[in-house]
């Protein structure tokens, strides 16, 4: 009877963000699909009674079938069947019931049989359906590579494969190769055109694939021969109705156990291009992976939420030494960490989405008419913040989601050791969040540019110059503070000319970097409501240690020492 | 083959999570305290129907309810669903209707819809208990019934085959359509509402509804009837007025005893000989068995 919606009341928070109201207006084209569509909305507040209506929906399922499937689908798994997927049978009831609710699609326009709802409240749903089974929003969320196809694919392609995707076809994006992981440049699957058959053929090995046997498949392939560079790759969509691929094995993994992981042979199997020749890597995979990211920012978050809710309702219930252990300091303050890493990672979050939501709609606006001058410009600034926030709400969040996992065992004691509890599967699936869609490291990587042009920075100072209220001052000068030494450590790295040094301090200076803007962002949730207070006090005096810490380790380092770093 | 279908619905007060205030001190039902949802088995026989409208394309669900104004929610839940459009059947002449009034002029309501293959409800509401309206309709209709439907097996040549859910096992039987359909709760649970239809139906209302609505609102939903959900009053359905609310009503209610569950001593037993030897005598002495 739970629904994940109205019990957290931070996601109607987040939901009613001011920025809402230009996304909405963007994405609903001045509100000019009423007549059409019997669903569409007539104006801002029905837009977003909708978005609520319809995440209560998710919620209740959610919190009625999902969630409590859970267990049993991290207990069955999926099955290799003559060469094919079979899911779990919980997972085959939660698909059932997210598509007779119509919750394919989201965020695909109307015309192709989607809802068009904006990425903010699609997220929203991935927060939730991750809070109830972090697994199964893989096979779910898997829909946003619909997005890649609805920006790249001829309009022809997309009639045919969005409209099968709004009816509840489930998707895959086949990039990883067995010697071509984080270095997707690698990738050796082969695409040839057969003339023939007038079609292109695909042949090779995938692995690691991510819901691999679902029906419409992205394939990033080799179609130039001779090439050896991520140059000569393209993007392809394989329909399973075609046939040529088997699932030749299915991971046996430490968690997500549900989410079938496959290894694919491709044998001659036929395949359309998507977009261009030779735009594979550099351009679709690297808008594909955005979108993936910000799906496992949600994904990270809705492990948060789970592992802080197991925790606080053990640590309320569990009674040692004559009262309930949330009364101990050192649980308490546990708790109060894993809800605002919790808060400080779903802000994130939202304001990343907001980011993507505005510059993604005035691109596909402009495919329908000319820009003007500001929306050009607003497109530009929008995507840059997207580009600069992605990283952080990945990287960031699916370390917090890790930490909560690890604290929420520890609440537990020698119980959340045992597999009665629901923190143990929370733990092993939490696991992956840091790692696939770029590992934590390769999120630095992305984001570390910033640290150095100066972005952040700017994006910093510019949160710094909000209007809030007189008795929030205090938090935001610790924040300036925070700033302040954020730009000493970034000088003195940089002053060093070296690129390995900057490497070596990456991953330091790029938190200090999130921790600051995850500050700012609670500090201006505060300033719309006071329920956050807790929170960003908890947080900022939390932030301010880790990275003075940080600071510290930076200033009394030196470029000498890598040496003293590299094992034999 | 599309089937025409009134499945009936109730709104009820939830029962099923029962608060401190759920009795009024004269032992009546509180239904401000408790939230008013769709009955339970209402939903179960709602999906009945949806199936079929899944198997036999151009099938229409009609959804009847009787009750006060706000009825006309649970109207709504069932667009969301699938339904195709809903009757509220709402007057004060119907207040106070026991089980036999209710049929009649649930009766009298489907009398005016006339076209229909089949009636679907719920075999009791968590309300009352009495599972006494559905079997009351058909007898009044004059058509068959078939009870305690767990799920709908097939329909053929205006022959539906259905697998009831007894005390004892199950048992499958066939009837001539029209005929009505009682649906048990151990039948498949309702479907989720469905996202495009809520937003096409949210903003649907009946006449009484309306009156209390903004312009705006008026204006938006003017040139879009499927917003408009029926309500008939007495004066829509053709019924002798004896039988309907309060006079129709020979049901009296004699004594409400306001009962406290107590939990007493309890026993831990093995699963050994003795101690159920020990328990049947116990049993068997104090009359509860035997």
């Amino acid at each position: 009877m739970a629904n994940f919606y109205t019990d957290t009341p931070e996601l109607k928070f987040h939901l009613n963000h001011p920025l809402m109201r230009r996304i909405v207006e963007l994405k609903e084209r001045n509100y000019t699909q009423k007549d059409k569509f019997d669903y569409a909305p007539h104006d801002y507040e029905d837009a977003i009674d909708s978005f609520e209506k319809v995440l209560e929906i998710v919620g209740e399922i959610c919190g009625d079938i999902i969630a409590p499937n859970a267990e049993s689908v991290d207990h069955d798994g999926p099955q290799l069947v003559d060469g094919h997927v079979q899911y779990a049978p919980g997972t085959v009831v939660n698909l059932d019931a997210l598509n007779k609710a119509g919750l394919m699609g989201m965020s695909l326009p109307r015309r192709f049989g989607g809802l068009n709802f904006p990425i903010v409240p699609y997220i929203m749903a991935a927060d939730m359906v991750s809070r109830a089974d972090c697994g199964f929003v893989n096979i779910w969320g898997l829909q946003d590579c619909a997005e890649t196809i609805n920006e790249f694919a001829t309009e022809e392609q997309k009639m045919r494969y969005l409209s099968r995707v709004c009816k509840g076809e489930t998707m895959a994006m086949d990039l990883t190769e067995p010697d071509a992981g984080s270095d997707l440049q690698a990738v050796m699957l082969k695409a040839t055109y057969d003339e023939k058959q007038g079609t292109w053929l695909l042949n090779g090995v995938k692995r690691f694939i991510t819901n691999g046997d679902g029906h419409i498949s992205l394939v990033l392939a080799r179609s130039e021969e001779g090439t050896t560079d991520g140059r000569g790759l393209s993007m392809f969509i394989y329909d399973k109705n075609d046939g040529g691929v088997t699932v030749r094995r299915i991971e046996n993994k430490m968690g997500i156990k549900g989410s079938p992981t496959c290894e694919l042979v491709f044998k001659n199997a036929k395949a359309e291009l998507c977009g261009q020749r030779k735009l594979g890597l550099i351009k679709y995979v690297m808008a594909l992976m955005n979108g993936a990211r910000l799906g496992i920012a949600a994904q990270s978050v809705g492990v948060c939420e789970a592992a802080y809710r197991e925790a606080l309702a053990y640590a309320k219930d569990r009674q040692q030494f004559g009262k309930a252990i949330i009364e101990f300091p050192a649980i308490y303050e546990m708790l109060s960490l894993m809800k605002a890493k919790l808060d400080a990672a779903r802000t994130m979050l939202y304001e990343t989405a907001r980011f993507v939501d505005v510059y993604k709609t005035l691109m596909h606006i402009s495919e329908e008419r000319e820009l003007t001058k500001e929306e050009k410009e607003e497109m530009k600034k929008f995507q840059k913040w997207a580009d600069m926030f992605t990283p952080l709400a990945k990287g960031l969040g699916s370390e917090f989601a890790n930490q909560n996992a690890y604290d929420a065992i520890q609440v537990h004691g020698g119980s959340g050791f045992m597999k009665d509890y629901a923190c143990e599967r929370i733990y092993r699936d939490a696991r992956i969040t840091s790692i696939y869609e770029g590992t934590t490291q390769l999120q630095v990587v992305a984001a570390i540019r910033f640290v150095t042009s100066g972005n952040y920075l700017t994006k910093i100072r510019e949160y710094e110059a909000e209007q809030i209220k007189p008795e929030l001052e205090t938090y935001r000068r610790i924040l300036v503070a925070m700033t302040d030494e954020y730009e000493a450590a970034v000088k003195k790295v940089v002053e060093v000319n070296n690129p390995e040094y900057i490497d070596f301090h990456a991953r330091r200076l790029v938190e200090m970097a999130g921790y600051i803007i995850m500050g700012y962002l609670l500090l201006s949730d505060t300033n719309r409501d006071h329920n956050y207070w807790k929170t960003t006090e908890i947080f900022v005096k939390w932030a301010r240690s880790q990275n003075a810490q940080r600071a510290d380790f930076i200033k009394n380092s030196s470029v000498n020492d890598l040496g003293k770093f590299k094992m034999e | 083959m599309g089937l025409k279908i009134i499945v009936l619905a109730k709104q009820v007060p939830d029962t099923r999570n029962v608060g401190k205030d759920a009795m009024k001190a004269d032992g009546t039902v509180n239904r401000a305290a408790l939230p008013a949802i769709f009955n339970p088995e209402d939903l179960n026989a709602l999906e009945q129907a949806l199936r079929l409208k899944d198997q036999f394309p151009g099938t229409h669900i009609t959804l009847l309810t009787m009750g006060p104004v706000r009825a006309a929610e649970v109207l709504r839940e069932g667009l969301f669903r699938g339904a195709d459009d809903g009757i509220l059947l709402t007057d004060r002449a119907f207040a106070g209707a026991d089980t036999l009034a209710t049929s009649y002029a649930i009766a009298c309501a489907i009398r005016k819809v006339k076209d229909y293959d089949l009636i679907i409800c719920g075999r009791q509401a968590i309300d009352g208990d009495t599972a006494q309206v559905g079997p009351q309709v058909a007898e009044k209709l004059g058509i068959p019934q078939i009870t305690y439907a767990e799920e709908v097996v097939s329909v053929k040549n205006n022959v539906i085959k259905i697998k009831r859910r007894l005390e004892r096992g199950i048992e499958v039987v066939e009837g001539k359509l029209p005929l009505v359909i009682t649906v048990n709760g151990s039948a498949a649970e309702c479907r989720p509402r469905n996202a495009k239809l809520l937003m096409k139906y949210k903003h649907s209302s009946t006449m009484s509804e309306r009156a209390e609505k903004s312009e705006d609102y008026l204006a938006m939903i003017n040139d879009k009837p499927y917003l408009n959900i029926k309500e008939w009053s007495v004066n829509d359905i053709e019924c002798d007025r004896e039988q309907l609310g309060l006079s129709g009503s020979p049901t009296k209610v004699k004594k409400i005893e306001n009962i406290v569950f107590q939990a007493k001593e309890s026993k831990r037993l093995t699963d050994g000989d003795n101690d159920i030897n020990q328990l049947m005598k116990e049993l068997i002495e104090n009359h509860t068995i035997g």
